[in-house]
């Protein structure tokens, strides 16, 4: 009786906090009606800076960043730096090679920028084509994450949790266009970094004596003592990179990269950060270019505030995890709460192996669980035990966020909040993928190819039903997922890095580039970047026994890609004609941040 | 200096390329460093900087888990800031319309 009153404070709690929040996004939107394209496209540039990199922080972490990336380091150790890095460096690019430049030319949507610079509107629905596939890629795993956060939480089924999800930012970027987004997500940010930070403190104190995170991590011994478990247990130390030489990292098959991979993983990820349509386009919101700079600021900052909690978070849970799991009998470990309700939802799996002896004889399987390397299973929790492993827990590292509170034992008002926070971080990025479809779909292919003339009323009902539309097909995919999310995420990546980062990179710094090269660029970039990852992840052609040395991930295809884009416009630019004048002129203007 | 009334258009090209050439050395020294702590430090280096400590943890690690990306946002504020400094030298402030 005890476990159900407590079971009923965490959901009472949780079902405060995502009421109260949802209900402010509800009041937030309809009270940002907006009228104008200018409002429903860009907020009618009068974001202020501070609002405007909260925004962007919100907009840029997802369900993926606040759900799984913490697991996925504590799994990873040293070699999960290619996220940490990846998906934070691109804001350095963003800053000081678009956002500025972008906001000076002052339209609405990245195709248009294309359109405009390369005098061509083959180019820009182009632009528009890849804007839609990159941006409805990621708003699939948005509305499955809304789903999953429902239905382990508050007992409703996964397709229920969509469809609320749906109905809330359908109300606000609706009605509110980006105006309202744009309010909703300072909210969004402010609520998803108390539910990241707030146990975080909580765990730093209880692990390490003192509450600051980042603090905790560099100055407390918790990285040597967990070095120390992992070498006792056989994996390599935690702070060691390239951990799969010996191979002995937790979780083989993603942290199997070279230096050289590595490196083109997280440059692959820092370029396609820049050139995601929706963070791009938060850039077009400010009321000048300075503001612009400073919003870039303030967004790496608020997402730094994230991403530097995360590595702690990671730390303290594998500590955590292996402390209340390993060599303990499972009818012990099946006491905690925690415990059985992951084992239920299939996120956790303990499988009882025959211990080997010396003579090479086996102990019959023993009841108590033993954490050691290598998979648990052959392939996957659904298979065969692999017996060529002692390891026996299956953790899936999605859990790790959602249930490092409950480990620590922490308050149900934090596992509630976490919960809000995980909702927010889903909804929040979202919106912003939904409005870009919408533009793209409305704004570059409708109103440009097909109706130069309508009217402004016209423009944006077209617009509000788009949106809605759009929002229909992230929620059906949201529901029914395809089997393939995974491996189209490093699609949407490797397409930003291939085709949009080096396309408006040249626009801005290479006054000679024309309509021939970049077009070309695009072409050669995103074919050999959509290519290799169709070869690798789709028709599952060995390309690692292939290419042997000269192996490169799909996840890190885009940095060739990038690069190949830029050679081949460069080459193709210089032997065709220039630019016309207007054009050239263009360029002077965006470089100028004043107005004249 | 302060001639920021409209200026023959040879003049005005004449500072705006002079403008754009310092501002390619801002960026360009600051993507200098940004290349140097997330990859020199933070990959290909890494087992080199490891041998050091900084508090209780491997230098290389807290490059690739911490020191980066706080590198990122001091890079960031140089940047606003010192291109405001440039905006005002050169005339070219963006300020005003909000």
């Amino acid at each position: 009786m005890e476990n159900f009153s407590a079971w009923l404070a965490t959901e009472g709690w949780t079902w405060l906090f995502v009421v109260a929040s949802f209900g402010v996004y509800l009041y937030i939107g309809l009270r940002s009606r907006v009228d104008e394209t200018k409002d429903f496209y860009i907020a009618g540039q009068g974001i202020p800076a501070i609002a405007n990199g909260a925004a962007t922080a919100a907009d840029w972490m997802s369900a993926a960043s606040f759900l799984s990336m913490a697991g996925l380091i504590s799994f990873l150790g040293a070699d999960g730096s290619k996220y940490l890095l990846g998906w934070t460096g691109g804001y350095v690019l963003l800053a000081l090679l678009l956002a500025p430049y972008l906001r000076k030319y002052g339209k609405f949507t990245v195709p248009d920028f294309v359109g405009d610079r390369y005098y061509s509107n083959s180019a820009r629905s182009l632009a528009a084509v890849c804007a839609i596939f990159v941006s409805l890629t990621y708003v699939i795993g948005q509305m499955k994450g809304v789903g999953i956060v429902f239905a382990r939480y508050l007992h409703i089924a996964d397709w229920q949790g969509v469809v609320v999800g749906m109905v809330i930012v359908a109300v606000f970027a609706v009605v509110g266009g980006m105006k309202g987004i744009t309010w909703t997500q300072v909210v969004q940010y402010g609520i998803l970094i108390l539910a990241y930070v707030v146990p975080a403190i909580f765990i730093a104190n209880i692990i390490t004596g003192n509450p600051v995170p980042q603090i905790a991590l560099t100055t407390s011994d918790a990285v040597s003592r967990l070095d120390a478990i992992h070498k006792d247990l056989g994996f390599a130390a935690y702070s060691q990179s390239f951990s799969y030489k010996d191979n002995t990292a937790p979780l083989a098959p993603l942290s199997g990269h070279n230096m050289f991979n590595m490196f083109a993983i997280t440059f692959a990820l820092m370029v396609g950060t820049a050139g995601l349509p929706h963070v791009i386009v938060r850039f077009y919101t400010t009321p000048n270019v300075r503001a612009a700079r400073y919003s870039a600021f303030w967004a790496i900052l608020f997402i730094a505030l994230l991403y530097t909690t995360a590595p702690a978070v990671a730390v303290f849970a594998r500590l955590n995890l292996i402390d209340s799991l390993h060599n303990k009998p499972i009818a012990e470990a099946k006491k905690l709460d925690w415990f059985t309700r992951w084992e239920t939802a299939g996120q956790i799996k303990f499988v009882d192996k025959p211990t080997p002896k010396p003579d090479g004889k086996t102990l019959p399987p023993d009841g108590i669980i033993t954490i050691a390397p290598g998979d648990v299973f052959i392939n996957g929790p659904k298979t065969a035990p692999n017996l060529n492993s002692r390891n026996e827990l299956y953790v899936d590292k999605d859990m790790m966020v959602l249930a490092n509170p409950e480990i620590a034992k922490l308050s149900p008002i934090v596992i509630g909040l976490v919960v809000a926070g995980g909702l927010a971080a889903a909804l929040s990025t979202a919106a912003a993928l939904l409005l870009v479809i919408s533009s793209s779909i409305a704004h570059d292919l409708y109103v440009n190819l097909i109706d130069p003339k309508a009217p402004e009323k016209k423009r944006i009902a077209i617009g509000r039903i788009v949106i809605l539309f759009a929002i229909i097909v992230a929620g059906y995919f949201g529901i029914n997922p395809p089997g393939y999310v995974a491996e189209v995420v490093a699609f949407a990546f490797g397409l930003a890095a291939a085709s949009f980062f080096p396309v408006i990179l040249l626009g801005i710094f290479d006054k000679r580039m024309n309509r021939e090269g970049a077009i070309t660029g695009m072409l050669v970039g995103s074919l050999v970047t959509a290519g290799y990852i169709v070869l690798e992840k789709f028709i599952k052609v060995d390309m690692q026994g292939m290419l042997g040395g000269y192996y490169v991930s799909s996840e890190g295809i885009g940095t060739i890609g990038c690069f190949l884009n830029i050679f081949a416009a460069l080459i193709v630019s210089r032997l065709t004609p220039p630019p016309p004048k207007e054009v050239q002129d263009f360029v002077e203007y965006v470089r100028r941040p004043s107005t004249d | 200096m302060n001639s920021k009334a409209s200026p023959p258009e040879g003049k005005s090209s004449a500072r705006d390329a002079a403008y754009w050439r310092v501002n390619l050395i801002v960026i360009g020294v600051l993507l200098f460093v940004w290349f140097v702590v997330s990859y020199c430090c933070s990959i290909f280096f890494v087992e080199q900087l490891n041998e050091y400590k900084i508090g209780q943890i491997p230098l290389g690690f807290w490059f690739g888990h911490q020191g980066s990306i706080i590198i990122y946002v001091v890079l960031i504020l140089i940047y606003a800031v010192g291109m405001d400094l440039l905006d005002r030298k050169f005339g070219l402030q963006s300020g005003s319309e909000s």
